[in-house]
């Protein structure tokens, strides 16, 4: 049991890892992560909503759309449960504990609509999970996306301040390049698990 | 036919259900905002350049309301702001002044000569980056309109190939500061009408030869200046210190060039 979660994780994290290896989530990928601070900011928030919908959107998947046959629907379906839940959840946490919610901040309705996301929910169910491994995956690939960003967004912070980059290459330019560089080095993962 | 009305159905029933859901949550779980917030954002200019340093008018105003931001910490807003401050808040602040952006260079296309045609896109960093944009000045305003693009209260316009505060529009965020590639946009206080509007430092033939209106480095207003307020700033081109300015108009008297003027531009 705790052989194969070890190896969820780290096939979740580094080995498939969302961003740098199957390029999920790109958007907030390059746009929050210009500091570390704010880029643990949005790491958590979507560690936090990928759990859940993974949660949510594997019940859905079970009693609704697998009972009356409409798999179909699945892609609307998922984006609309993830949707309101997140709407739900930030309505919680405002009302429960104010420092979460000043620390997840504008974040949280941020990732409503990333594809990181909704890909989770869907890998869930293409792989079979049950509900327990669903909801270890979704925080396992929530985790992998931080990483990835704060590792970014440490790079990119010390370009800022150290690099002389040459003046055509300054701001998204280099970004992209490093992008691609930290993503060549996750793929030195692949065949760490047989 | 069965199968699209049960999909039709189900979704439907999934959108009520949730719809239902979360507008019983928001009472359930209603939070009660601090009311000076939103009165404090109604007083903001709601531009949201940013220029406080806090993302947007909202985040100024729950800080101003927190007392994180002091009340004067909108550079786009006037007097005007920090009375109706004092009215909701119940505080007072100090009274700065109002300044304008200016930009400090008069060669319009009549008076200035052109290195070469520019055809590339409407953008001054694109055309800067070609041998140091196509007037023949290196120091000139190119008047492709990037710093007009950024300002988020339309305060600027291109007069004959120059670009020109409107001041009366202006709100002093600094966004055209950031945005134009020659550092031809300063911010002065508003009552002071006298500047040097140019910034080459060439020496003064090479000045000459490329504009009519450029600062040669002369001196004749530094010795003019009975308040002492114009310096050479270690290249032949003259500055006038806004603070110890007065307002009294001899160095365009004596300006060979018409390098300095009389800015007065507000819109009609």
């Amino acid at each position: 049991m705790i052989e194969q979660i070890v190896t969820s994780f780290l096939a979740a994290v580094l080995i498939e890892n969302f961003v740098l290896v199957r390029f999920l989530g790109i958007c907030p990928f390059l746009g929050v992560s210009k500091k570390i601070k704010t880029a643990w900011g949005m790491g958590i928030a979507v560690v936090f909503v990928m759990a859940l919908a993974s949660a949510f959107t594997w019940l859905i998947q079970k009693y609704v759309l697998e009972s009356f046959n409409i798999e179909f629907l699945q892609t609307i379906t998922f984006i609309l449960v993830i949707a309101a839940l997140v709407q739900f959840v930030e309505m919680v946490i405002k009302k429960t504990s104010r420092t979460l919610y000043n620390a997840l901040g504008v974040y949280l309705p941020l990732i409503t609509t990333n594809c990181a996301i909704l890909a989770v929910c869907i890998i869930n169910v293409q792989k079979g999970f049950d509900l327990v491994n669903a909801i270890l995956y979704g925080t396992f690939a929530g985790i992998g996306f931080t990483l990835a960003l704060i590792l970014f967004a440490g790079i990119r912070e010390r370009m800022d301040l150290f690099s002389n980059i040459p003046e055509n290459l300054k701001g998204f330019p280099i970004s992209l390049i490093s992008a691609s560089l930290v993503s060549l080095a996750f793929l030195g993962f692949q065949g760490l698990i047989k | 036919m069965n199968e699209i009305i049960l999909a039709a159905a189900i979704i439907g029933i999934m959108g009520i259900v949730f719809g239902i859901g979360l507008s019983y949550a928001a009472k359930v779980f209603h939070v009660k905002e601090d009311e000076r917030i939103a009165r404090v954002r109604a007083a903001l200019p709601g531009a949201n350049c940013g220029a406080c340093g806090y993302p947007g008018c909202d985040g100024l105003a729950a800080a101003i309301v927190e007392g994180k931001a002091s009340g004067n910490a909108c550079p786009a807003s006037g007097d005007e702001f920090t009375e109706k401050l004092a009215d909701i808040l119940g505080i007072k602040t100090e009274k700065t002044e109002r300044k304008t952006a200016r930009v400090l260079c008069n060669g319009t296309c009549a008076l200035s000569r052109a290195k070469y045609q520019y055809y590339g896109i409407e953008d001054c960093s694109a055309a800067a980056q070609i041998f140091g944009g196509h007037k023949s000045c290196k120091y000139g305003c190119l008047g492709n309109g990037t710093c007009a693009r950024v300002c988020p209260f339309d305060a600027i316009a291109i007069v004959e190939g120059v670009a020109v505060i409107l001041q009366d529009k202006c709100r002093a965020c600094g966004l055209c500061i950031d945005a134009c590639p020659k550092k031809l946009i300063e911010l002065i206080p508003v009552s002071k009408n006298y500047s040097v509007l140019c910034r080459s430092k060439d020496k003064g033939p090479v000045t000459k030869k490329s504009c009519d209106v450029g600062c040669i480095g002369c001196t004749k207003c530094v010795k003019t200046c009975p308040a002492g307020a114009i310096s050479m700033e270690g290249a032949p081109l003259a500055k006038i210190d806004p603070e110890k300015c007065t307002n009294c108009g001899e160095c365009v008297k004596v300006c060979p060039t018409t390098a300095i003027r009389k800015v007065e531009t507000f819109c009609n």
